[in-house]
């Protein structure tokens, strides 16, 4: 349940990289998009996309247990957070990222991706 | 604070290893917005006059515009600028891809670079880091295994554009690659790049660009990707890109075949969209923030060998397929990808080979010049000839040059079929009975190049007794088969070619591509919001980009004057084939663009413009673009 990514329709515009940031933190930078798109040339020839499937690994390994499961979705909770990054690295897909006051956050499950996706490539269910 | 741009030009000397980062130039933004703008007026402003565009001292330029990285449809265009080693005048060519998105993030939105490294180099910036690097392991290789192996060296985010081995050897129209199937094509632009001993370009950006109003652009961002969405065209243009329009080039006679003997071949269906997707196609590929994909990457299978290759798109399809006789989409997808990994032009590569084959069929060059037996429609021809071109050995030293030095070497009048304007390579629209297309193509900036006007449709309608205002669209879903097509009609395409040589060009100010206008119709007003949100600044996309648009039209042609000893009305003309040879067959049979026809257009377009009779802007029309040059 949740996001999901399909393949065989992505041409790698990274569209969803830019509302990510847009929405969710007022900046244009795919950077530090909370998805991360990349394709593999010149072999297969294929796009894919990483995204957080909400496993729960970095809330495991907080020790604060600052990563709370809200319904579907792991959020960091800023005020038990106390910045020590513990879960930034465990994350399978690299999708823990650290804001401009050093805390972390991940997605959200927002929707904004799946819904500016042109090739319905993400999908949430 | 400059909303929507980056805010810096970096400036790169090669010769003494200087790196300057500077403030973007107020006066730049303010009267020249961004990317075509921008290259127009600092080529002119900067580069010395008259020099050698292979000579260090001739400033390659990068250029990206407001709109450029932003939450904005296809907002990836890269535009690059230098005074062009195939025409000696002003020259640009933009490329899809990622590249130009992560300059702006890396803090840059203009690029300028001279002088001439002493060693193969690459230029590699990661945000604020610059640097010169020593390129010897990769001089020699091709595009496609450069760039693969950078990105394993510096990482995959970082996006790569490279020359081949014609950049390298200085051929007079070497691309430049990147993205895996992405040129800049035209011009030589890559061979700027091998004067100066740069064999690549790496970039990563990450960083933010400011924007006027997030909200906002968050908002509008979202409506325009809904909309172009709900346009037909973006399920019924996007699976084949342009090369969906093949069967109907072919229809209306104006697909360029045999060296632009005749304009309409039997094997349309073989080498169209339809074979792409069965033939060939992995994966639709698109630009950054692209809705409509319009790149088909796929595999290849031929005797010579298996590729993967992006494309064939509409240009390579017409000018290396139909044009080089090689009808079939295997063939002519490997071609493609011969010609990215050589660093060639696929537009120019088809209007040289297709040169070189009827000059051999005639017997202009010799076996022994040629170095085998060619044939028209031939792979093993053709791929001998692009390689013979960027290695330049034997005949290929000859045509690296492009077809009008080429004929003049070659000579037996072989001038009369080198198929350009102004020493560039003519692009896939024949177009003796398309007197606006025509004239397009004779008065663009660059030399003939259909990114400057494309009104065919508009021809064709006046040829078929259609509406003026059917979009390519409508004509390409139409009925438009015809035994013979009627003489088109010349007398009214100026105000058309004007606004289309305004109209196209303005995306490349803005940094966006124009497929999402011209081939799906998502309406000028988006840009205008989009722009709003993202500067602060108003603009009307007519009264003020279009004009815009129309200054730097003067503003090239001031350049070519000055950098071009006998510039003026003769570098418009066509070649000879056009108005000497009659069509021999196809639904267009029989017609010619008359040279009083050609006469009569130059004469309309030069007084609509303000140019004089040799067609040199006048007094008046700089002063009132407020043009001091
Ligand atoms: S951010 Fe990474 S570790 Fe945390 S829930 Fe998402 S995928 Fe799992
Ligand atoms: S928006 Fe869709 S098509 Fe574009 S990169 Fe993301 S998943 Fe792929
Ligand atoms: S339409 Fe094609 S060229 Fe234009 S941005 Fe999209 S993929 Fe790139």
């Amino acid at each position: 349940m949740g996001l999901s990514f399909n393949n065989e329709t992505c041409s790698g515009c990274k569209a969803c990289e830019l509302v990510c940031t847009l929405q969710n933190m007022k900046e244009i930078n795919p950077s530090r998009a909370m998805l991360h798109v990349y394709g593999k040339f010149p072999e297969p020839g294929k796009y894919f996309v990483d995204i957080c499937d909400q496993c729960g690994i970095c809330a495991k390994e907080c020790p604060m247990d600052a990563i709370e499961l809200k319904g579907r979705t792991y959020r960091v909770n800023k005020d038990k957070c106390d910045k020590c990054l513990a879960c930034v690295p465990v994350c399978p897909v690299n999708l823990v990222k650290i804001d401009d006051d050093g805390y972390p956050y991940k997605c959200i499950n927002c929707k904004q991706c799946a819904s500016i996706c042109p090739r319905d490539a993400l999908i949430f269910e | 604070m400059l909303y929507g741009y980056a805010g810096n030009t970096l400036r790169i000397d090669l010769s003494t290893q200087k790196i300057e980062k500077e403030p973007l130039k107020k006066e730049w933004v303010d009267d020249f917005i961004g990317g075509r703008g921008f290259t127009a007026k600092i080529l002119y402003d900067e580069n010395p006059p008259n020099v050698d565009p292979l000579d260090g001292e001739n400033r390659f330029i990068i250029a990206m515009g407001p709109l450029s990285g932003l939450f904005v449809p296809a907002s990836g265009k890269t535009h690059f600028c230098t005074k062009s080693p195939a025409t000696g005048g002003y020259g640009d060519s933009n490329m899809g891809g990622h590249f130009g998105v992560n300059m702006k993030y890396a803090g840059y939105d203009v690029t300028i670079i001279k002088g001439k490294a002493k060693e193969p180099s690459y230029i590699f910036i990661d945000n604020d880091r610059v640097e010169i690097r020593s390129a010897k392991n990769y001089w020699g290789k091709g595009s496609m295994e450069v760039e693969e192996s950078m990105k394993k060296e510096l990482g995959e985010d970082f996006q790569i554009l490279t020359i081949g081995e014609a950049g390298e050897n200085l051929v007079n129209f070497a691309c430049i690659s990147h993205d895996f199937g992405r040129q800049a094509g035209r011009i030589g632009i890559g061979a700027v790049l091998g004067s100066k001993n740069i064999k690549a370009i790496a970039a990563r950006g990450t960083k933010s660009i400011p924007v006027f109003d997030p909200k906002g652009l968050l908002k509008k961002g979202k409506e325009t990707y809904e909309a172009c969405r709900k346009k037909p065209g973006f399920k019924g243009w996007t699976p084949e890109g342009t090369a969906g329009i093949t069967n109907w080039c072919n229809d209306v006679g104006a697909l360029p075949t045999r060296n632009f003997q005749t304009s309409n071949c039997d094997y349309a269906d073989k080498i169209n969209g339809k074979a792409i997707l069965k033939e060939l196609k992995i994966t639709d590929k698109g630009c950054f923030a692209c809705p409509i994909p319009c790149g088909k990457y796929g595999y290849a299978r031929t005797k010579l060998g298996n590729a993967y290759v992006e494309g064939p798109e509409y240009e390579t399809l017409s000018l290396l397929g139909s044009n080089c006789e090689l009808d079939d989409i295997h063939s002519i997808a490997y071609a493609n990808y011969i010609c990215d990994e050589l660093g060639i032009d696929t537009c120019s590569a088809g209007a040289v080979v297709s040169f070189a084959l009827e000059c051999y069929e005639k017997g202009y060059i010799s076996k022994e010049e040629m170095g085998m037996d060619v044939k028209w429609g031939d792979l093993d021809s053709i791929v001998h000839i692009l390689k013979s071109i960027a290695k330049r050995e034997g005949i290929g030293d000859i045509l690296a040059l492009g077809v009008r030095s080429a004929a003049e070497k070659i000579g037996h009048n072989s001038d009369k079929f080198a198929i350009h304007v102004k020493g560039l390579e003519w692009t896939g629209y024949e177009s003796r009975n398309a007197p606006g297309m025509m004239l397009g193509y004779m008065t663009s900036d660059i030399g003939a190049h259909h990114g400057r006007c494309w009104v065919l449709g508009s021809d064709v309608a006046t040829a078929v007794g259609g509406d003026k205002n059917a979009t390519v669209h409508d004509l390409i879903s139409g009925d438009s088969r015809f035994d013979t097509i009627p003489r088109a009609e010349h007398k009214n395409v100026v105000p058309l070619v004007l606004k289309s040589q305004h109209l196209r060009p303005a995306f490349d100010i803005l940094g966006t591509c124009r497929l999402q206008y011209m081939e799906i119709g998502l309406e000028t007003r988006y840009y205008e919001e989009l722009y709003y949100y993202a500067t602060g600044r108003k603009m009307d996309f007519e009264k003020d980009l279009l004009l815009l648009s129309e200054k730097i039209w003067h503003l090239n042609r001031m350049f070519n004057k000055r950098e071009i000893p006998d510039f003026g009305r003769k570098y418009d003309y066509p070649p000879a084939r056009f108005y000497e040879e009659k069509i021999p067959s196809g639904p267009n049979k029989g017609h010619i663009m008359e040279f009083a026809v050609i006469e009569e257009m130059l004469d309309t377009y030069y007084e609509a413009r303000g140019w004089d009779k040799n067609g040199i802007p006048t007094k008046e029309t700089l002063e009132r673009h407020n043009l001091a040059l």
